[in-house]
């Protein structure tokens, strides 16, 4: 058993008697339609005794647990209750599941992105769990007069062995909500976990199949207003002019005005990164009125100067306000190639160098030296942005897919002219999120709708304007060097990589501590063509990048790709080279080998090309074996064995299937995805033109793994989807013999 | 506007709205049926797949005048306790991850279900490629379809 202070975060403790007095109860009242949890049909309780934000506890025995993070289809809805569950010890088909609003005063960490959501919140929800129990336990001590100490617990029950005695969780709740909260509790051990580890089915699972209104696009109030917004066609233009004439007149058509979201005076945040400002809005009755209303505006617009804002240097909150500016310009892909391959020829900026890789490719028997590119890309979440928002003189309440919500209600303040504890964020499951939905300006665009027109407005975008509105992935370009001597020994490696417009060089990664000479290098290149977070930044290049450059590495080394790996590891892990290496080499290895065993690796079937990848990123390591077939010169991956080490893992089947969901994704965009411009217009606004993986294209078998682990969990939404690129890549080589070099990798190939 | 008679999942309905209007449209801001959703607006990811007298058709695309007067069935109608074996193969080997696109799956799996009894993961492929996952959980969808066949086969 772990010992922990529960002092945490004092104020999730906060009584429910407290809070009815403070002000945060909503007026939201699509509960009604929506029940906490589509599992079974549990008895609801009489009265519901709050031992805490999180835990309630009915006098049926009927156990309340509210999830804090959004949910955007990773499953937390389902796993962090699981967590309570287990520390409460309480029997989970007796729970329901409720999804917190956003209340930074009850719930810590309510940011579901960097796959973060269980890591960050494994010990405080263990912790809210345990010292929920441990106030029933006090209350029956005190109930039945006996030591606490000698007071044990079973699924739901309290029990007193020496005297015999018995009660359910029920029972004791009203006195366990009286209990002071103690100062320090008593967590599991993890071999006495009985629901953490096993797979509970995603509590809104009856709910979706039967198209219950789970997401903010299906709510609907009385007098709400439809809205849509027009944004400029073209990264570096805005708007000039409008012309409504046409359009106002439309049926069903109540207002045409435009918008500036974020004025130069707005401190933004730091996810507050947003395209387009100005806009111009139509209200009306329906979707398709307005829809129609907005085809018949005749806009005119003119080129951007450069555009000045204020906003956060970093994520972190309270970081300082810098000055940011986007250029002016229209870009395109064609430029913004020869821009990459110009810094890649430049000296970048030096982020670590061990012993003396200049000197060792001076006298280098060999040099391998190749180059990778990777395209700007939409996220293309299933439910296109959307937000609910009624914004009155005293508050505003708003109900959105968001990852991010404390990172945007400052900004609303800011923008409405009200206090932060006036703005309630209700927390919608989201159609998807990958990145995307961790930037908020569509909840400042709703709000700034609805203050302007009075009324509650739903607004909602085509996916036109969603496909079109920018925070791409960035676009990348690394290249990557190796020396050889003269025995084809691996004497230094060099990484240098940039971006359009940041860097995506992670320094101290592997290989970095393995090999004597390192020098890693990045650059940056400005753009107004905005970009976000898009599941696994960075690494969903840097890992094609470096785990394809190994694999040709290999192959001129005359090694196997795994072998290979594995020869590095082991120097790092030994001896290994430098300072600040960020990750566990033995771990590393251990999914390899995982891999190669789970894989039969060193089997060869006839027309079946595999291709290997291993990557650590968000604190998890994943290695993955590919088996491709070309049919008719078209590459299909028939089955991916991912080998994975994420620590504990809470829903194992939950798991599973975000791996597999995962690896589909990354196939897919490693394959087809980009987004190309033209003077600053993105050149694909729908899915006839962006090419998604489809059912047919998914492999016929995914086959995951966990390394058997007792260290705290890690990520898990992220570290599956890197390494599927350069597996794909370097089977495709195997396929084809040609080597992929530039995504998406359907460009390289004659048919497809 | 004109009055538009609609029978959706058994029961009548008239809503006054253009004839030109989408199906997609009228279900979900007229008759709150939200289970059918708005993906793409053009017919290419499947999100808005209803039945129109039992064929699976893009509600996105389909005017409502062309269901006038016709059977059109939505997620909220294909069974009457939610438990189609399609929705208890679903849940059994809880396909979803954020859920959005699933109604449209489902809708689409219903067709090919009644069509082939038994399909092949190929038929199941053929039949399931207008329908984008962007979560990725097309191997669970063809798993569940193939549970639900089974389950169908029992009823039978």
């Amino acid at each position: 058993m772990t010992l922990v202070k529960t002092t945490l975060n004092r104020r999730s403790f906060l009584r429910a008697a407290l809070l009815a007095g403070g002000g945060m109860v909503l007026s939201f009242s699509w509960m009604a339609g929506c029940k906490p949890s589509g599992r079974k049909a549990l008895e609801m309780p009489e009265e519901w005794f709050e031992l805490n934000s999180y835990i309630k506890i009915g006098e049926n025995g009927v156990i309340s647990l509210s999830s804090p993070n959004p949910e955007f289809g990773q499953n937390v809805k389902t796993s962090m209750p699981m967590i309570l569950a287990e520390e409460l010890d309480v029997d989970w088909d007796n729970v329901v599941v409720e999804q917190a609003d956003f209340l930074p005063d009850r719930f810590k960490n309510q940011f579901t992105g960097g796959s973060q959501a269980i890591r960050s919140n494994w010990t405080p929800l263990r912790t809210v769990g345990a010292t929920a129990r441990q106030m029933l336990i006090l209350a029956a001590a005190k109930h039945w007069n006996v030591p606490a100490t000698e007071i044990t617990t079973e699924p739901g029950i309290l029990l007193h062995k020496a005297s015999g005695k018995q009660a359910s969780y029920g029972e004791m709740a009203s006195a366990a909500s009286q209990i002071p909260i103690p100062e320090e509790v008593e967590l599991k051990k993890v071999s006495d976990f009985k629901i953490i580890g096993t797979s509970k089915k995603n509590v809104d699972v009856k709910n979706i199949v039967n198209g219950k209104p789970l997401f903010s696009l299906d709510y609907k109030t009385e007098g709400m207003l439809t809205a849509m917004i027009v944004h400029p066609p073209a990264f570096g233009m805005q708007l000039k002019s409008i012309d409504d004439s046409a359009a106002i007149t439309m049926p069903g058509i109540q207002s045409i005005f435009t918008i500036d979201t974020l004025t130069g005076d707005i401190d933004q945040n730091f996810f507050d990164a947003t395209s387009f400002t100005k806009m111009a809005v139509v209200v009306g009755n329906s979707t398709w009125e307005v829809m129609q209303a907005k085809k018949a505006l005749k806009i005119a617009w003119e080129e951007e100067p450069e555009r000045v804002f204020r906003r956060s240097a970093s994520w972190m909150q309270g970081s300082e306000i810098i000055k940011a500016t986007f250029p002016p310009g229209l870009e395109s892909t064609d430029d913004h190639l020869a821009k990459m391959a110009e810094f890649t020829k430049k000296p970048g900026q030096i982020l670590r160098r061990d012993g003396d890789p200049e000197g060792a490719f001076k006298k280098a028997s060999k040099i391998i030296e190749r180059t990778y590119t990777a395209p700007f890309l939409a996220h293309n979440t299933m439910e296109p942005v959307n937000c609910f928002a009624h914004v009155t003189a005293e508050k505003a309440e708003l109900y959105g897919p968001l990852q991010a919500p404390e990172y945007i209600n400052a900004t609303l303040s800011q923008r409405l002219g009200l206090p932060k504890d006036k703005i309630h964020i209700k927390l919608a499951r989201m159609g998807g999120g990958f990145g995307l939905r961790a930037y908020g300006h569509h909840l400042i665009e709703a709000a700034v709708i609805s203050q302007q027109v009075k009324a509650p407005v739903k607004l909602v975008y085509t996916r036109e304007d969603e496909m079109t509105a920018g925070l791409y992935r960035p676009a990348y370009s690394a290249t990557y060097r190796a020396a050889l001597d003269e025995n084809n020994q691996l004497i230094a490696f060099h990484v240098k990589g940039g971006g359009i417009p940041e860097m995506p060089v992670a320094p101290h990664r592997f290989p970095a501590g393995a090999i004597d000479n390192y020098l890693a290098e990045g650059w940056s290149i400005t753009s107004n063509i905005t970009t976000g977070i898009f599941r696994a930044p960075r690494s969903n290049f840097m890992a094609c990048a470096e785990q394809s450059f190994l694999d040709e590495l290999a192959a001129e080394m005359g090694k196997d790709p795994i072998d290979f790996r594995l020869e590095l590891l082991e120097r790092a892990k030994t001896a290994p080279v430098g300072e600040n290496n960020d990750y566990q080499a033995d771990r590393y290895a251990g999914v390899l080998r995982l891999a190669r065993d789970k894989s039969n690796w060193n089997e060869t079937k006839q027309g079946i090309h595999r291709g290997v990848s291993a990557y650590f990123c968000h604190n998890s390591y994943v290695a993955e074996v590919v088996d491709l077939v070309m049919k008719n010169g078209t590459p299909k991956v028939e089955k991916v064995v991912a080998a994975i080490d994420c620590g504990i893992v809470v829903n194992k089947d939950a798991a599973v299937n975000m791996a597999e969901g995962a690896i589909v994704d990354g196939i897919g965009n490693a394959l087809f995805g980009e987004m190309p411009f033209k003077d600053g217009a993105p050149q694909k606004n729908n899915f006839p033109s962006y090419r998604m993986i489809r059912a047919n294209e998914a492999p016929k078998e995914i086959d995951v793994h966990f390394v058997g682990s007792e260290t705290d969990p890690t990520g898990m939404g992220e570290p599956p989807f890197a390494p599927v690129f350069a597996a794909v890549a370097n089977a495709l080589y195997k396929a084809t013999g040609t080597r992929f070099y530039n995504q998406p990798f359907i460009n390289g190939l004659t048919t497809g | 506007m004109a009055t538009t008679k609609l029978k959706i999942n058994g029961k009548e309905h008239a809503v006054d709205v253009d004839p030109s209007t989408p199906l997609l449209w009228v279900l979900r801001d007229h008759l709150n049926l939200v289970g059918t959703k708005y993906g793409c607006g053009v017919a290419s990811c499947g999100a808005c797949v209803v039945h129109l007298e039992g064929e699976a058709v893009r509600s996105c695309v389909t005017k409502v005048s062309r269901a006038a007067g016709k059977e059109v069935v939505t997620i909220e109608g294909l069974s009457e306790n939610g438990d189609h074996p399609l929705q208890q193969a679903w849940e059994q080997v809880d396909v979803p991850q954020c859920g959005y696109c699933q109604s449209g799956q489902i809708m689409s799996a219903a067709v090919l279900l009644r069509e082939i009894p038994n399909p092949t993961d190929e038929e199941i492929d053929l039949a399931m490629t207008g329908n984008i996952c962007r979560c990725g959980t097309y191997l669970r969808i063809r798993k569940a379809i193939h549970l639900a066949a089974e389950i169908q086969n029992e009823i039978k």
